[in-house]
């Protein structure tokens, strides 16, 4: 294992469409820019598999430029820790590198809500996002049965890239009511590209059952996934199947910002403006300043790399593109927000906890999240309380700490001389 | 350039398109349970991007790798429930 100092005037951690259009601008305006990326590929989750063969224009698009672009790319390279200000440290199979900057911008994106439900530890019960993801990277799903379900607009994404892909989806079951998944509908109007987009998306959706309202309240097996429990009003049923691909929306992956100590609020990074966070010459950009989908990450990303460039008279002429999409956002979100009977589907036997098997019942009788990790390990896997956090924060309304480094787990070679 | 790779798991040759994740080539297998948790619990992959650690299995005899941030290499020892 080697340590390799990388110098560069602006570092972007995370390869997804924020990170990548940041990087290009940056680039473009006459920087040395290298990205930082756990995947072994660019592309993110939403551009996941898109770089070698883009199924969408604008993916395309962005890949070429950043081809014609001088970036230095580091894939497959977890950033766990800043030992001083303009320096991080990042580790992948191989290496340890010291990653020197003058500006940095974070664009580390979002994952999947998972919430806690009788059997949603079983093998095959996976997020939306999730099975998307391993049917991008090989995972043949022609044939296989699968129910989608949970909340937010990827299910429907998901579901048309499985059916596509060959899959039997059975149904879409969305927690949110049709009175405000149709309202939302409505706020599409006077956004062009997004009700062509979700028209195209319905007519390839069609034979697809869309469940408001509905939700999976179990899941059965023994060593797998074999069938689901869904509920929608007072009806309960079973569904057999081979794949439950269910995430309740999105959160930020904010970790890394926080370890910078910049301010967050409701989960999200704060920025100004140029996406500025609170701390001097840290940048934020896409999900991770509030869940907003790929047009919103795009045009943050530009407006992020251009200012970090010190270009900001061209970053000034993108607000107005950005309002429009932050508005969009805000529909969104407020479409998709989650009904409280989901914090019943825990029963006292449930596992919250996957890292450290802790169950609902456990955490029930503590106060706090530090009081939950104290007394039950809750949050103290390698997962660093990722899916639990969020889950208890939902279940439990428990405010979260600090973060502390390493933000990953990482070989103790790499702890060492430092 | 062949357009596939084959991996082994659990002794067990499987061949998958080149450029596809460890995760796959084990739920193509056949093989549902990635590893087996705490309390000896069936576990298998949940987020697909590298952030649960639900999908740890032993890749050429290093354990606790993340099935689905590794990419297939021609004649990889992968072993699962370990």
């Amino acid at each position: 294992m080697s340590r390799q100092v990388h110098v560069c005037e602006v570092l972007v951690v995370g390869a997804g469409p924020a990170g990548l259009v940041a990087a290009y601008r940056a680039a473009q305006s006459g920087k040395e820019v290298t990205v930082v990326d756990d995947n072994p590929d660019a592309g993110g989750q939403i551009w996941r598999a898109e770089k070698q063969k883009s199924s969408s224009a604008e993916a395309a698009k962005w890949f070429e430029r950043i081809r014609q672009a001088k970036i230095q790319f580091i894939n497959g390279a977890r950033v766990y820790e800043q030992p001083a200000p303009g320096t991080l440290l990042a580790e992948n199979d191989n290496d340890v590198y010291e990653l020197k900057y003058q500006k940095l911008i974070l664009a580390t994106g979002a994952r999947e809500l998972f919430l806690p439900f009788p059997g949603w530890t079983l093998p095959n019960v996976l997020g939306a996002g999730g099975l998307q993801a391993l049917v991008k990277t090989g995972l043949p799903i022609d044939g296989r049965k699968v129910v989608v379900a949970g909340s937010g607009p990827l299910l429907l994404a998901v579901a048309d890239y499985l059916k596509r892909s060959g899959a039997n989806v059975l149904c879409i079951a969305e927690q949110a009511s049709r009175t405000r998944v149709a309202r939302f509908g409505f706020s599409l109007i006077g956004n062009v590209g997004k009700i062509s987009q979700a028209m195209k998306l319905r007519g390839q959706l069609s034979g697809i059952r869309y469940l408001n309202g509905c939700w999976p309240v179990a899941a059965h097996g023994e060593e797998q996934l074999e069938r689901v429990t869904l509920q929608q009003g007072e009806r309960t049923w079973a569904v057999e199947c081979d794949y439950l691909a269910c995430g309740f929306h999105l959160i930020a992956n904010v970790e890394l910002a926080q370890l910078f100590g910049c301010k967050t609020q409701n989960g999200f990074v704060t920025v100004d403006d140029y996406q500025r966070s609170s701390i001097a010459d840290v940048y934020c950009a896409g999900e991770i300043t509030g869940i907003g989908g790929l047009e919103l990450s795009l045009v943050e990303g530009e407006i992020a790399g251009l200012a970090a460039a010190g270009e900001e008279t061209s970053a000034r002429a993108l607000f107005p593109a950005r309002d429009k999409q932050r508005k969009f956002a805000g529909a969104l979100n407020r479409a998709f927000e989650l009904r409280s009977e989901l914090k019943q589907l825990a029963t006292p036997n449930t596992i919250v906890c996957r890292c450290e098997d802790v169950t609902f019942e456990r955490l029930q009788s503590s106060e706090s999240w530090r009081a939950a990790k104290l007394h039950t390990r809750c949050g103290m896997g390698p997962c660093q309380g990722r899916i639990c956090g969020a889950a208890a924060e939902f279940l439990f309304s428990w405010k979260f700490e600090s973060v502390r480094p390493p933000v990953f787990p990482v070989r103790v070679e790499s702890m060492m001389d430092e | 350039m062949a357009d596939t790779v084959v991996v082994v798991v659990n002794g067990v040759l499987v061949t998958v398109p080149v450029g596809s994740m460890v995760s796959a080539a084990i739920l193509k297998s056949g093989v549902p349970s990635f590893r087996r948790s705490v309390s000896g619990q069936p576990r298998g992959p949940l987020c697909g991007m590298g952030i649960c650690f639900e999908c740890r299995v032993t890749i050429d005899f290093e354990p606790h790798c993340r099935s689905c941030q590794t990419v297939c290499q021609n004649g990889m020892d992968i072993r699962t429930d370990e």
